[in-house]
């Protein structure tokens, strides 16, 4: 442990030491989440300070209506689906899209929106379509693929965009008033995009301390240090240690990109349904794009596996390990939810990196019962 | 161009000699030109020559250790080596990690129509250079050609056969508790390096894929009569998935110390970026044993004087607490555990 992260930790335990009463902070994002379990940062934080997965990996909070269409989309004669990997395994109500990978659908795993570009350009003769998903990190880069197929005049790629917001989400999360959150470690990826000030209705209008960090060990540690601070204090403020890539505004052209394609809407998130202004819907000049009215696809209903509490999983009102699937029929070989699929899902980081079967978890404080 | 104009090219030049057409695998003439002036000028030996259908080896004394493996990696070339150059890699280290020295390979190419000729003959000077490297050669092999599949493609399939060293007698069963687990060298770089060329990920450049055979080294581990009780190349599912197997099968716990792990800046920071663990990424020219603590010292001293170990360490230990499980102590200060991934990792969305 280098110098800096032990007076972090120091000072971590210094505080918690001054709190008389379990302190539960939410990590909004998934890649916060893998990387705390990855360096293993629960074991070493004081017993009453818990961290709190939210709803922060793309994959998990993408509603199953959404898979079902592309499922549907990616059966359809000539089309080619490209997508993140992440999302092939996710289970709709049949099946899922790796499944229809193996029964002959062309669906190709690209790493970003313009290698959905580029299978377009290589393919004149098929329908490229891609499942846009993810939060403000990606929506951009679908935006700018949007804008360059218009200026190269291609008519053959479409969008299942599905893209979310996160302060709409965390807002959401709050609105059933007196939640046991006492703070917001805000993502750093997302931060970077839409800027630090976004998170300051969270501060203001419901007095919950936020502070913007980066993924690496020292970084999740001193956003730790800097939230227990101001809880001690009783002081709510927002704070950034990510001043590095983070901004109080945020990537203006980046921002701008998403406002010429979309604009904010109503979307629909895997169990916690629909939340106003958490999503993107296409501008009316882009509509043409948009692969649901190419296809005539009507998007359903949602209809998750009995038994799966991933939507409790992703608004932290419960623990991976209080589900009573994990390790009992869901995992990562055989996932039943969301959350087990994706490498940043809270299920899947639990369990590579957080079950000792037969064990007792070196995690003294598991956060069972740290209800939100 | 479009994928038609493409084609039409294709068809145009393939007579030209510059790409792989389906009468290259037909067994007529077109596939006797490939192998005679493709394939023999370059791999050709007294046995290959003689395109028989099989190679003869002679007797010889000791076990015999054979293995199989077949490449499909995209793209076939990346920064440090080629599909060619990690096939043989691949099989000579298999042997290796079986403690046998390679005696001969077998080379079975099959390449789709459409591959520029001067690929291949780029990867089977590849193939050429490692077997010579590793000390052997190719001895029998063949070529079929299949339909095109969209990209330029091209699968091998290796076979070797080795000559165990008369003193190695790696097996998880003789894995003790208080026994060292050692890396030679640092770890993640061959998977990240495909990545990065797959992917075009600029950051990521000066990146260089590990592939080596390990032949050299592992015999001078065994000349200086190292007992190396357990030996394996933590290729695809990385140094995880070899951990995971020693727990699981020796039935004891490992305790790997994150620090300890060789890993170079640039690598650390690319799977920062892209939110991929380095210790579940593929190696190419690297082993992992474990050897008893009083040769713990003895073989770290021997790696570091040898090119492929210049980076070793003592990375963790053995114990016998139960049930067995591999644990991390991370650079943190915290733990965690150390498991198998489900499949390939891929790059985080956001």
């Amino acid at each position: 442990m280098n110098d800096a992260l032990r007076n972090a930790c120091d000072e971590i335990a210094a505080l918690a030491r001054r709190c008389d009463r379990p302190i539960r902070l939410m990590e909004v994002c998934g890649t916060h989440t893998v990387s705390i379990f990855r360096s293993g940062l629960r074991s070493i934080l004081p017993e009453n300070i818990r961290l709190i997965s939210g709803p922060g990996c793309p994959v998990c909070v993408t509603a199953q209506r959404h898979i079902d269409a592309a499922i549907d989309i990616a059966s359809r004669d000539g089309v080619i689906l490209a997508t993140y990997g992440d999302m092939l395994r996710v289970p709709g109500r049949h099946g899922s899209l790796e499944q229809q990978r193996a029964r002959g659908a062309s669906i190709q795993v690209v790493y970003s929106a313009s290698g959905a570009l580029e299978l377009a350009e290589k393919n004149p003769h098929r329908t490229v379509v891609f499942v846009a998903v993810g939060f403000e990190t990606t929506a951009p880069a679908t935006a700018a693929v949007v804008l360059e197929a218009e200026r190269r005049g291609l008519d053959n790629l479409f969008f299942l965009a599905a893209h979310k917001r996160v302060v709409p989400a965390m807002l959401a999360l709050l609105a059933p008033g007196d939640v046991p959150l006492d703070g917001f470690l805000c993502p750093g990826h997302v931060s970077v995009i839409v800027g630090a000030e976004a998170y300051r209705p969270i501060v203001t209008g419901w007095r919950k301390p936020c502070v913007v960090a980066g993924f690496e060990p020292l970084q999740i540690m001193l956003g730790i240090e800097r939230l227990l601070g101001q809880i001690v204090s009783n002081d709510c403020r927002l704070d950034n240690v990510y001043t590095v890539a983070v901004t109080p505004d945020g990537n203006t052209v980046a921002q701008g990109l998403i406002a010429t394609v979309f604009e904010p809407a109503v979307a629909v998130w895997r169990a916690m349904g629909t939340i106003p202004d958490s999503g993107f819907d296409w501008r009316p000049r882009y509509r043409r794009f948009d692969a649901l009215c190419r296809f005539g696809v009507e998007l359903g209903e949602d209809d998750d596996p009995p038994g799966c509490r991933c939507g409790e999983v992703i608004q932290g009102k419960l623990t991976p390990g209080e589900c009573p699937l994990f390790d009992r029929g869901c995992s990562p070989t055989h996932p039943i939810g969301p959350c087990m699929v994706s490498s940043e899902g809270t299920c899947a980081a639990w369990y590579r990196y957080n079950r000792f079967p037969g064990r007792a978890a070196p995690i003294a404080h598991a956060p069972v019962g740290g209800r939100v | 161009m479009t994928v038609d104009e493409q084609n039409t090219m294709r068809r145009a030049a393939s007579d030209a000699g510059e790409f792989i057409v389906m009468a290259h695998g037909g067994g007529g003439e077109l596939t006797d030109c490939l192998v005679r002036e493709h394939i023999l000028p370059v791999l050709g030996n007294e046995r290959l020559n003689l395109l028989t259908d099989g190679a003869v080896l002679g007797a010889c004394a000791g076990d015999l250790v054979m293995t199989t493996d077949s490449f499909v990696v995209q793209p076939l070339e990346f920064p440090g080596g080629d599909i060619g150059r990690l096939a043989v890699c691949g099989t000579v280290n298999d042997l290796a990690m079986m403690g046998a020295m390679p005696v001969a390979l077998s080379l079975g190419l099959i390449v789709e129509e459409g591959l520029p000729i001067r690929v291949l003959d780029r990867v089977v000077a590849s193939i050429a250079a490692a077997a010579a490297e590793a000390g052997t050669c190719v001895v029998t092999g063949d070529t079929k050609v299949i339909e095109r599949r969209g990209s330029d493609g091209l699968l091998i399939n290796t076979a070797g056969i080795g000559r165990r060293l008369p003193n190695a007698r790696p097996g998880a069963d003789r894995i003790r508790p208080g026994d060292r687990i050692v890396i030679n060298g640092r770890i993640a770089e061959h998977g990240l390096a495909v990545i990065s060329r797959r992917e075009g990920l600029q950051f990521a450049c000066g990146l260089t894929s590990d592939v080596a055979p390990l032949n050299g080294l592992v015999a001078a581990v065994f000349d200086e009569c190292i007992d190396v009780k357990f030996l394996r190349d933590p290729t695809r599912s990385g140094l995880a998935g070899v951990l995971a197997d020693i727990s699981r099968q020796a039935q004891c716990s490992l305790e790997i110390d994150e620090r300890a792990i060789p890993l170079s800046p640039t690598a650390r920071h690319a799977a920062e970026m892209l939110g991929l663990d380095p210790l579940v990424m593929a190696n190419e020219g690297k082993f992992v044993a474990v050897v008893a603590e009083s040769d713990a010292d003895r073989l770290v001293t021997l790696c570091r004087s040898h090119p492929l170990g210049a980076c070793a360490a003592v990375i963790g230990l053995v114990t016998d607490e139960q049930p067995p499980l591999a644990e991390l102590l991370t650079e943190a200060g915290g733990r965690r555990v150390i498991q198998k991934p489900y499949g390939e990792d891929v790059p985080r969305i956001c």
